[in-house]
């Protein structure tokens, strides 16, 4: 393997560094084992520590009262890494290697086909990138071949933290479509089962924390909640066929199967597309490009409520605090209160650092897609036309923005344009609010913990469910609204508008 | 007009309507000089306070500009749209700013009124702190604190004061309502005076205890001027988070531009959004509504305080009027009216109407309720009328004796009468040689048992029996304890009376707790421990020995007829004196913070219609598909965007009364109160905007305008 281009190189470091594991290059033709292992694996366990340090420390400021103090973040960070990541990282990877999950040092192996494949790719240059004609195609070569190469590697040991830690980045470019990933129904549902793993363990730990159990219930039921619907709406979307295959004699009476794994079928794909893009792992088993319109949104949607059902670990967590905190406010100033949430008053300064932590992931995506949409380099990524097209620009910047990682297949993400313009949206979509979040956990555990009351606003009630899901659905609607219907909603308007 | 004042069986001091006049929403003399400040609030800097409406300013002067291009030629649309949404969002502005100038207006006339009641007057400076000091003959106004002033009968007290000298009757109705003159006098908790009342009798040597522009009453006024009115702090959160949603809808509007460019190109037809839609969509999705109202609300929260006769020092206070927890009420005055003789207990060998005659004879120049109380009894009983008494020689109360009552020369003797605590009588009579009856100590222990106060009564040596006084629980204040339990409010009863008295009284009362024997040291300890537990607390206070509490309170109502100490500690002062009104006062702080909330919860519900007009209507030339997306079916895409420019500014007039009223007070817990109020304002704000966009593009049709 050579060397990457800088551009893709700092990409990639970004994405691993901020739990997004975005990638703009296939694995098993770019990197080398030891970079596999050495740079990315290791930002696997780390990324997912330090935002669970995070979350601890936001609880912490929750629970502490009048404290000058959150706790020892390397501490929190050896033992996040020690106690947590690594013993289940193990057992997932030895469980993976008994379904057939691949874990070797082998060259590539070369394998005879049973039968010769024609087939057509796009030219590539020196630097990797695609040639392209007089009328800015790309150029296709037509080729044959009678043999296939096998890409080995260390890949279970990888795969094991890119679930449990929702990175996502995959060893093989294909991620958990490939068979040498995902091999089997079983390990296609133990991925998706991992993913869910921590995010929801968290609200566990969080109901622990505060000596409340019901709160932390209160959460896990509003990323529930939101999750089942999303679920049904990608579900109902994939079940039809697309009328455009349709009129060319496809049979669709099985759905839309395009871009998905026969090995899985249609709803194994669709579950572990909204599992993926609810969580931010942003694995794959399907290419989400290939969804239809409506199905294609629901992910994409996902992502920009901002990783909160469910969502990274830890980041997950935090990120639902800041819209609880901002239900709170909304409500508990109806209740005649100063709004409270956990006996800790959110004022003013709260409520500055909770404006700052949703502002920016919008400012990022609508104002990345803007620049990708007007310029000549953001153009000329975009594989398909008109509505489309705006979709894959709209679904690669909500996924780098709020550290998700999945794509829509369609975007050539590897150039210099989108490798730093997305760099720049993963870094402070998890930057930003990591100290924005960490502003607030400060602020509030210097202040007292309030007695609770009649007067108190309940917050682990199915009220509070429902006001919870409430704020995340209409902060994420508000926003991207206009955005979508741009997108998906006017693709899917003219696929089945007829 | 006043939501808070519910019909009550209490039995409270006459309100005094007479300065706060109770004027009409939208009463001509206040709606004229609003509108005219209306147009004068158009400033820049005015509306750079209020960033949601700035933006909706700058929105309308882009969208005149615009309007102004395509007059001459050159628009990006027919010249009459663009200037039909530039003349809705001038009315937005203007709007927002009747509903502050309107809220203002009535605030300034309630201060107004109550201001009538300390016009300048005469004020006699004394050279020094003697009645016989030499007088200057100034105006009030110049008046500075530490100045000693003389008021002598008829004058009218210039400024609020603290005598020094002299004891006289002032008439206090002015500021209190109440025509029973009260008396004024140097040291202790009957010292303050305050400016505006009028001395009826005799003569006082006060100190001045404010600069003019610095009493409470100045104060107040300066909060309800705009633009001297500082923001609370969940004025300032709210604002934030206002500030924050406009930055989101500012990125998705001035996103759709590029987006829409590269759709028009991509579809191949169509012609991108232009400014004025985009413009027009902004200030639909911005919370206008609220941002409009915010300041409104703020200012009159303080007309309801004021129009309850309360002065608050600042919204702060006011504020964390509705965050309050624990109150704590003394218990005479405001839970009880106080020790009431109900019973006579004869001793042995002495009958019921001896003792009743007694007692009476002992009570008549007592001007203590209580002693009042034993007058009326006696009477109602066995016909005992009250008598002149001549040369009799009243003995007062005093600490050391801890007895009262009359000596009366009859045939060469005297009748020593005395009544008092059991202990005092006692030890009198014993000294005297007398005998102490078993039988009455039995009774006045019988009597404390049941949380009443024995009061003995002795004539010479010989021990008469014993008057049962019994605390009378003011009626309806059971009921109001209960509400403020259902709202998560303790309520804890603070008196002087032993354990078992206050026990008593207070399961009578219904209050969740009492402190007994209190102290003031105690009442400052029990408002400290609480606050450690991280709860508020608010009470009321008067005498100089209540100052360090009301200091420590979160809320502190100092009573007008309190001292100016206890006045300075707290941060309102009640006018009527009325220590039940410290409910009232949690009730309007509850529900300023309620109004904020449900405008703020309709504001971003009603986004959700607005897109369904707009979006459609926006993009109708590039994507005919998105037509879908109009359920409202409405005229036209100009109609579309007018009218949802036009619900959006019509809706802060109609919003107007729920802002300036506040939205109405209900004892429920937080989990009901929240319930309720989702579903009017969360719920409505969805629905509203569906039917009002809809109703406005077809009077638009059947007008011919779009």
């Amino acid at each position: 393997m050579t060397a990457v281009e800088a551009g893709s190189a700092f990409n990639t470091a970004v994405s691993f560094v901020t739990n997004t594991n975005w990638q703009g290059y296939g694995g098993e033709t770019t990197m080398s084992y030891l970079t596999q292992m050495l740079a990315l694996t290791v930002q696997n366990f780390l990324s997912a520590a330090t935002a669970l340090a995070v979350v601890v420390a936001l609880i912490r400021g929750f629970v502490r009262r009048s404290a000058a103090g959150l706790g020892n973040a390397w501490l929190d960070l050896g033992r996040a890494t020690g106690y947590v990541l690594l013993p289940l990282s193990l057992l997932f990877a030895l469980f993976l290697v008994g379904q057939g999950v691949i874990q070797n040092f082998s060259a590539y192996q070369d394998v005879k086909l049973t039968e010769p494949v024609t087939y057509q790719q796009p030219k590539t240059d020196a630097h990797g990138q695609p040639v392209l004609d007089a009328a800015g195609k790309p150029v296709l070569d037509t080729l044959k071949t009678d043999k296939q190469t096998l890409a080995m590697g260390p890949v279970a040991s990888q795969e094991a933290i890119k679930m449990l830690g929702v990175n996502g980045g995959g060893f093989f470019n294909a991620n958990s479509a490939h068979p040498f990933e995902n091999p089997t129904p079983l390990s296609n549902f133990a991925q998706m089962l991992s993913i869910f793993l921590i995010p929801a363990a968290l609200c566990f730990m969080f109901g622990r924390l505060v000596g409340d159990m019901r709160q932390g219930v209160a959460l896990l039921a509003a990323m529930t909640l939101i999750f089942i619907a999303m679920f049904a709406v990608v579900q109902w979307s994939e079940m039809h066929a697309n009328p455009l295959l349709t009129q060319l004699g496809v049979d669709g009476a099985a759905g839309n199967m395009e871009g998905k794994e026969t090995r899985f079928g249609i709803v194994a794909s669709t579950l572990f597309a909204t599992i993926t893009t609810a969580a931010s792992c942003g694995a794959v088993n399907a290419m989400h490009d290939s969804l239809l319109p409506l199905g294609g949104m629901v992910p994409m949607w996902l992502m920009q409520l901002g990783e909160v059902v469910f969502g990274g670990v830890g980041s997950g967590l935090y990120g639902m605090l800041i819209f609880a905190m901002l239900a709170v406010f909304l409500a508990g100033l109806m209740i005649g209160r100063t709004p409270e949430y956990l006996g800790k008053k959110i004022e003013a300064f709260e409520m500055k650092m909770v404006s700052i932590a949703i502002l920016i992931t919008p400012l990022l995506v609508l104002g990345g897609t803007a620049v990708a949409v007007l310029s000549k380099d953001g153009l000329a990524g975009l594989a398909n036309p008109a509505a489309h097209g705006f979709s894959e620009a709209l679904y690669a910047f909500s996924s780098a923005a709020n550290n998700n990682g999945s794509a829509f297949a369609g975007l050539s993400a590897n150039t210099p344009f989108y490798n730093i313009l997305l760099g720049l949206a993963m870094w402070f979509g998890r930057f930003v609010p990591i100290i924005a979040v960490l502003a607030i956990a400060g602020k509030l555990a210097a202040k007292p913990r309030l007695a609770v009351s009649a007067g108190t606003m309940p917050t682990h009630g199915p009220l509070f469910v429902v006001l919870l899901v409430g704020a995340v659905i209409i902060v994420g609607a508000l926003t991207y609204i206009p955005a979508l219907a741009l997108g998906p909603v006017v693709e899917q308007l003219q696929l089945f508008g007829h | 007009m006043n939501d808070m004042t519910k019909p009550s069986s209490l039995p409270q001091h006459t309100p005094t309507q007479r300065h706060a006049r109770a004027l009409a929403l939208f009463d001509p003399t206040l709606v004229k000089p609003a509108i005219a400040e209306s147009f004068r609030k158009l400033s820049p800097r005015a509306q750079l306070r209020n960033p949601v409406m700035f933006v909706v300013w700058v929105g309308s002067v882009l969208t005149t500009v615009l309007g102004a291009q395509a007059l001459a030629g050159q628009g990006e649309a027919p010249a009459g749209f663009i200037l039909g949404i530039a003349a809705w969002l001038w009315f937005t502005v203007l709007f927002a700013n009747f509903a502050e100038a309107l809220a203002e207006g009535r605030g300034k006339a309630q201060a107004a009124a109550l201001r009538g009641s300390r016009r300048n007057v005469v004020a006699k400076k004394l050279a020094e702190a003697r009645h016989d000091a030499k007088v200057t003959v100034i105006d009030s106004a110049s008046l500075r604190r530490g100045d000693i002033v003389l008021i002598e009968a008829g004058d009218t007290v210039p400024a609020d004061a603290e005598v020094l000298d002299g004891v006289a009757s002032v008439d206090e109705s002015a500021i209190t309502g109440e025509s029973a003159p009260v008396i004024r006098e140097s040291g202790g908790d009957f010292s303050a005076i305050t400016g505006g009342t009028r001395v009826l009798s005799d003569w006082l040597v006060a100190r001045v205890t404010t600069n003019p522009g610095e009493a409470f009453l100045d104060r107040m006024i300066a909060m309800v001027e705009g633009a001297r009115r500082k923001k609370t702090p969940n004025e300032i959160a709210l604002t934030i988070l206002l500030v924050a949603l406009t930055l989101i809808f500012l990125l998705a509007c001035a996103t759709l531009l590029p987006f829409s460019l590269y759709s028009v190109k991509a579809a191949g037809g169509g012609s991108p959004v232009g400014i004025t839609v985009l413009v027009a969509l902004l200030v639909c999705l911005i919370p206008t509504t609220i941002g409009g109202l915010l300041s409104a609300i703020g200012v009159a929260g303080m007309s309801r305080m004021m129009q309850a006769n309360v002065i608050a020092t600042s919204g702060r206070a006011v504020e964390a009027a509705g965050d309050v927890d624990v109150l704590l009420l003394d218990k005479t005055g405001t839970i009880t009216l106080g020790n009431q003789a109900s019973a006579f207990l004869p001793a042995p060998g002495v009958t019921e109407q001896e003792l009743a005659d007694v007692a009476q004879l002992a009570s008549l120049s007592d001007e203590t309720p209580e002693g009042r109380s034993i007058v009326v009894l006696a009477k109602e009983r066995f016909g005992l009328r009250g008598r002149e008494l001549h040369d009799a020689h009243f003995i007062p109360f005093s600490a050391q004796t801890r007895m009262s009552g009359v000596d009366i020369p009859a045939a060469g003797a005297v009748r020593e009468i005395r009544k008092g605590a059991a202990e005092a009588v006692k030890a009198h009579v014993e000294a005297l040689g007398g005998q102490w009856a078993l039988a009455v100590y039995d009774a006045a222990s019988e009597v404390a048992r049941r949380g009443g106060t024995p009061l003995v009564v002795a004539e010479g040596k010989r021990v008469m029996g014993v008057v049962e006084l019994k605390d009378i629980v003011k009626g309806g204040i059971k009921e109001r304890f209960a509400e403020l339990r259902a709202m998560g409010i303790k309520t804890v009863m603070i008196t002087g009376d032993n354990r078992l008295t206050a026990a008593a009284i207070a399961a009578e009362a219904g209050v969740d707790d009492f402190l007994a024997e209190a102290r003031p040291e105690d009442k400052l300890k029990l408002i400290r421990d609480t606050q450690a537990e991280g709860k508020l607390v608010a009470m009321t206070g008067d005498g100089t020995n209540d100052a360090p509490a009301l200091a420590q309170a979160d809320v502190a109502v100092a009573m007008n007829s309190g001292t100016q100490a206890a006045k300075e500690a707290g941060n309102m002062v009640d006018l009527d004196s009325n220590p039940t009104k410290l409910i009232e006062i949690v009730e309007t702080g509850k529900q300023m913070l309620m109004t904020r909330g449900a405008l703020t919860t309709f504001s971003v519900a009603n986004d959700v219609a607005k897109y369904f007009a707009i979006i459609p209507a926006a993009f109708a030339a590039t994507y005919p598909q998105l037509k879908v997306l109009d359920v409202m079916r409405l005229n036209s895409p100009d109609s579309a965007i007018l009218s949802a420019v036009i619900f959006n500014a019509l809706i802060i007039i109609v919003l107007i009364p729920l802002a300036l009223k506040g939205v109405k007070y209900r004892a429920l817990g937080a989990g009901a109160l929240l319930r309720r109020n989702l579903l009017v304002y969360g719920l409505g704000g969805l629905i509203v905007p569906f039917v009002g966009i809809k109703l406005i593009d077809v009077a638009l049709g059947v007008l011919g305008l779009a």
